[in-house]
């Protein structure tokens, strides 16, 4: 079988069993901490009758290990549990939640990924000039921002002072997709801050580190144009870091996410899951927890299939 | 005599003030941490520089007094996660074989899973007391230190230098505070001041969603909070713990960048 | 007389620098050089690291490496200045009237695209021919330069031919334009001297069949002396002497050209082997873990007290592996090693104190055998401090005269690696293994990355210390030339298997072993017409090309 093969294969297989101990880690880390849920959810003043039928309703009983396959079972059958809070399905409750959350993370992509892209060839073809010390700078400070502030200072300017958006991003099925595009603005911009510094600066060191290669002055020496060397001999060498560098970055994104829909009470998985770490809600936290687990593994692998397939020793090999 | 490049002096500067205030609050305050002194969101004046907050405690003892909370944890955490990722880190390299295996391949697992939502599940069960942030803080980022410390000491271990060293027959002691640890300082130490930064954005975002620092205890995060809803009738009060976050991680790049480039020109000058 | 194809007048080359912690500065690499090259002649530069010979090289494309600039005086090419040309007429030149051979052809090459792609880009993108003709030519230069397969090999890509036939894919790369110059910068030096003869004769049979100009740059004076017309010695950004190939090799004027062609005549008369070995290899094979082969097989051999064991091969002959077998650093799977009557344990751990200290070590790489941080006085004190646990004033003394005994003298105690150059800081490893008192110091390559004037020096430092401190070498090296110059008996290596091993008189004597043969008559030496007489006259074919 061609090498390719074998090892994509291998990375995929790696992948699933990282997410399944991924979710052993999960489990345990909502079970085996000394935190006792049902003292949690009632509190101190509750009498040990209470408790006790709690512990048993919840099924705290029995032993940690059953208890996780019996989890494991219905995750994998799609039946996450119901929340302890209402008593409401978690798969039903999180549908379209995870739509309006894509929906989000989507548009702050395709803001995102050009836009550093295009900044990181600007600071290369700029490099130790002042656009792109300008550029570094700026992006130092977001950087040093946490989402949220960044989010209130975004609110405060662009919704509150220049009333150029709406300051919450509440969605509903009879907006049209400009009404949304206009109510997720300001979250978009968060979000693209956010990820845009890290990726511009990845993108940045992917590229340099490819035009400071040999083969690069080779093809300067054959005197061919710099749009033809980079167009010929830097970009096929170029995508699979920039690919990787878009993978992690949106991964981060994926994280960044949680906190901006706190912000600006949007109605999305983020902002579910922290309502219910809140509220103590366990199987809650543990369906959505690994959710986010699952899809931050999920960008990885890609990041990694895609630097096995672009790699010309594994392609083609002796 | 020595030249500080005046980015540096900058950065300097300002950490050297957030650190002396944190650490002499009770005397730098102008009011209690909790001391309710005036009206809901008053504006600035001469008694309350930064004006009031969402219930009328004076702002810049509150920012003042979070700053020492946030401080204090992000320092704590941050030697926590130092300590027990450098220490792991230059132990797997040193040993290798099957101990470096297990230990590389359990932080990548626990890598796998974004910090923010790990904390997160694990503050569903854990009371959330400023020990809890610490420790949780402090072990789910000593993976990335963990990871930087293996890499620079196995870089390390392979020189000819330590193998001179085995030769010799020296014990591992002085293999690793002798040869490793004194070349491989200069990237952990600028690692400091990227993860206090980091520690502070964490507990600033842990406070923030309402699952850190708790009230009425101020800290960066939980002031914004507070105040979030005076945004939207144009009240600045949530605004200036992001102020403060930016210029002191700011300020901290600037002296890791400098400290970074001065100790790897250390190498062989007395400089 | 007709105007020459390149005329170098005053040239001026400068270069940034930026020390970390202090204010970068501009400083100037080359001070003015002149020369002249008739189409169709080579002429080779030489120099050691530092001369300025690759970026006197570039110039002739008008091209600065790096940071570094063209600053001053005329490079003129056909009848004009290339460095007062304007971009686009510069870029018409490079890779269409000049072309560019570099020292690794494995980091020139684009791993993405195929060769015969790389090969025909110039030629087609300057429009000196169409595709279809630019790979008939690259297949012509393909079969003229010995590629195998020379049809097919264009289709394949970098990473899946050898070292040495990528080395010659960039020789087709850089014929294929019909260039009126070729700057050759260091094509063989990355590459085993058994393969290296035989890329070399590939070039200079295509230079001799295309007509075409050359410079070639090397810092070997035999290798250039088989390729070259002329010989130009450069010695930092200056030129030192000007001649004929004839002129240089066997005439030279200055004394620092003499130096360069003298350089490995030290005469060592053999010693007799005593009565009982010092250090006694017997039947060892060993394996790296997590490997399936062996990379030595049933070694056998013996060293005496004073004396010096050369251990010649190729890489991945397995010689540094056996210098790894016997300092204890990888147990052998088989065989015993025996030391000065006692047995050496397999594994380093387990040796007793008086065992290391009697067996010391230098490596090829004196820049990472020390620790950056510490001074020399540590380096070479820790051994007094831990053999003998001397301190205070006496270590300082006994320092002293350690660094005496190698030709340094006051003032290096305090000072770091970083403040010392090659060959010092190579001294200053020799004074750390002899600060242990050692019978036996094994040498791994220990100066093959020194300048040849410089590794004449420590081999003759190291001569020296043999006779006053009666110590043993066990001399790695994959360089013949160093072997005849100090060695007392000879093991040459082949495979993980010694294939001739003896006094050196024996082994160098005839008749020879096959292998043995090609590796003695692949040393290039320094006369003229070495190259041709050779290829004439061996036996086997270098396995690796």
């Amino acid at each position: 079988m061609h090498p390719i093969v074998t090892l994509v294969a291998q990375r995929l297989a790696l992948g699933i069993l990282l997410l399944f101990a991924a979710s052993v880690l999960i489990f345990a880390g909502t079970t085996m901490l000394p935190g006792d849920v049902a003292q949690q959810i009632l509190g101190q003043g509750a009498t040990p009758e209470s408790l006790a039928n709690l512990r048993a309703e919840l099924g705290l009983n029995d032993p940690p290990v059953a208890r996780y396959f019996n989890w494991l079972g219905g995750v994998l059958q799609g039946d996450l549990g119901t929340a302890l809070t209402n008593g409401r399905d978690i798969a039903e409750s999180i549908g379209g939640r995870l739509k309006n959350t894509m929906f989000l993370a989507f548009w702050a992509a395709v803001v995102s990924v050009p836009l550093a892209l295009f900044l990181g060839l600007l600071a290369v073809r700029y490099k130790d000039k002042w656009p792109d010390k300008l550029i570094s700078a700026v992006t130092l400070t977001t950087i040093s921002i946490p989402e949220f502030m960044l989010g209130y200072i975004l609110m405060y300017w662009l919704a509150v002072k220049l009333r150029w958006f709406p300051s919450v991003a509440i969605l509903n099925d009879s907006m049209s997709l400009l009404e949304k595009l206009n109510a997720i603005a300001i979250p978009v911009i968060v979000l693209t801050l956010v990820v845009l510094a890290h990726m511009m600066r990845m993108t940045r060191a992917a590229i340099l580190n490819v035009m400071q290669s040999a083969y690069i002055e080779t093809a300067e020496l054959k005197g061919l144009g710099m749009l033809k060397i980079i167009r010929t001999h830097a970009f096929p060498n170029a995508v699979a870091p920039i690919v990787n560098v878009v993978m992690i970055n949106m991964a981060y994104l994926v994280v960044g996410v949680v906190v901006v829909e706190v912000v600006f009470a949007y109605p999305g998985m983020g902002q579910y899951l922290v309502d219910h770490v809140t509220k103590r809600d366990v199987p809650v936290v543990q369906a959505v927890g690994l959710i986010f687990a699952a899809v931050y593994i999920g960008l990885n692998l890609v990041a990694d299939i895609v630097s096995i397939i672009t790699n010309p020793r594994l392609r083609h090999p002796k | 005599m020595m030249r500080i490049p005046p980015a540096a002096l900058v950065g300097l500067f300002f950490t050297s003030v957030f650190f002396f205030c944190a650490i002499f609050a009770p005397f730098i305050a102008p009011y209690g941490m909790a001391e309710v002194v005036g009206d809901v969101w008053e504006p600035s004046s001469s008694e309350f520089l930064l004006g009031t907050d969402s219930i009328g405690r004076d702002l810049l003892s509150r920012m003042i007094w979070g700053g020492r909370t946030t401080i204090f944890i992000a320092t704590a955490a941050t030697v926590l996660s130092f300590v027990t990722g450098a220490t792991l880190g230059f132990f797997a390299a040193v040993s290798g074989g099957w101990v470096d295996q297990v230990l590389s391949r359990f932080i990548d697992l626990v890598m796998s899973i974004p910090s923010l939502i790990f904390a997160l599940v694990v503050l569903s069960v854990m009371p959330t007391t400023i020990l809890t942030l610490i420790l949780l803080m402090g072990l789910l980022d000593s993976t990335r230190v963990f990871r930087l410390a293996r890499a620079v000491a196995v870089d390390i271990t392979v020189m000819d230098y330590v193998e001179a060293a085995r030769l010799r027959g020296e014990k591992i002691g002085w293999i690793i505070f002798r040869e490793t640890l004194p070349n491989a300082l200069s990237p952990l130490v600028a690692e400091v001041g990227l993860r206090f930064i980091f520690m502070v954005l964490f507990v600033s975002t842990l406070s923030f969603l309402g699952l850190g620092v708790q009230p009425p205890q101020a800290d960066w995060g939980g002031i914004v909070k507070e105040n979030k809803e005076g945004i939207n009738y144009g009240i600045q009060a949530a605004l200036y713990p992001a102020y403060a976050i930016a210029t002191l991680c700011i300020s901290i790049n600037l002296v890791a960048d400098w400290i970074l480039g001065r100790t790897t020109s250390l190498k062989g000058g007395r400089g | 007389m007709t105007e020459p194809l390149l005329k170098v007048r005053g040239l001026k080359i400068g270069a940034t620098i930026y020390p970390p912690g202090e204010k970068s500065r501009d400083i100037e690499i080359v001070h003015g050089v002149d020369f002249d090259l008739e189409a169709g002649k080579v002429l080779g530069l030489i120099g050691e690291s530092g001369a300025g010979k690759s970026t006197i090289g570039l110039a002739a494309l008008s091209y600065g490496r790096g940071g570094v600039e063209l600053t001053g005086g005329e490079v003129w090419l056909n009848g004009r200045d290339i460095l007062k040309s304007r971009m686009a007429d510069k870029r018409s030149l490079r890779g269409g009237e000049v072309t560019y051979v570099s020292q690794s052809a494995a980091a020139s090459f684009n791993p993405a695209k195929r060769i015969m792609e790389q090969v025909t880009e110039a030629a087609i993108s300057h429009g000196k021919f169409t595709k279809k003709e630019a790979e008939e030519r690259a297949v012509g230069l393909f079969e003229k330069l010995g590629l195998p397969d020379p049809e097919n090999i264009g289709s394949r890509y970098p990473h899946q031919v050898s070292g040495g036939q990528l080395q010659r894919c960039m020789t087709a790369l850089a014929l294929c334009p019909q260039p009126d110059l070729v700057v050759f910068d260091e094509p063989t030096t990355a590459l085993d001297v058994t393969t290296q003869i035989d890329v070399l004769k590939a070039i200079k049979t295509a230079i001799r069949d295309t007509g075409v100009a050359a410079l070639y740059i090397t810092h070997d004076l035999a290798v250039v002396a088989q390729v070259s017309d002329h010989i130009m010695v450069l010695q930092q950004g200056a030129m030192v002497e000007y001649g004929s190939v004839d002129q240089i090799i066997n005439a030279p004027k200055e004394e620092y050209t003499q130096a360069l062609v003298s350089v490995r005549s030290i005469k060592h008369v053999e010693k007799e082997p005593g009565q009982t070995p010092l250090l006694k290899v017997e039947g060892i094979t060993a394996r790296y873990s997590g490997t399936n082969f062996d990379v030595l097989k049933d070694i056998d051999v013996e060293l005496h007290a004073g004396q010096t064991l050369a251990v010649v091969g190729e890489s991945g002959s397995g010689k540094s592996t056996l210098a790894r077998v016997i300092t204890g650093l990888l147990p052998p799977s088989e065989g015993t090693l025996t030391f000065d009557g006692r047995t050496l344990t397999p594994d380093l751990a387990t040796r007793p104190l008086d065992d290391l200290r009697e067996l010391q070590m230098i490596y090829q790489m004196a820049d990472t055998a020390m620790n950056p941080r510490q001074t020399v006085g540590t380096i070479i004190g820790r051994p007094l401090e831990f053999y003998f646990g001397l301190k205070g004033k006496e270590k300082q003394k006994r320092i002293q005269q350690l660094l005496d005994e190698i030709e340094l003298g006051e003032g290096f105690q305090d000072r770091y690696p970083a403040e010392l150059s090659g060959g010092q800081k190579q001294r200053v490893c020799i004074a750390r293994a002899l600060a242990a008192k050692p019978k036996l110091i094994i040498c791994d390559e220990v100066t093959s990355a020194l300048d040849p004037l410089v590794a004449d020096g420590i081999l003759k430092l190291l001569l020296r210390l043999q006779k006053v401190e009666d110590v043993a070498y066990l001399f790695i090296t994959h360089d013949l030339a160093t072997v005849k110059a100090i060695a007392d008996s000879i093991a040459v290596m082949f495979q993980g298997k010694i294939v001739r091993y003896g006094p050196k008189s024996q082994v160098l004597a005839p008749p020879f072993d096959d292998y043995t043969d090609l590796l003695l008559s692949s040393v290039p030496e320094m006369r003229i017409g070495w190259l041709e007489e050779t290829i004439a006259t061996r036996k086997m074919e270098a396995a690796g090309n």
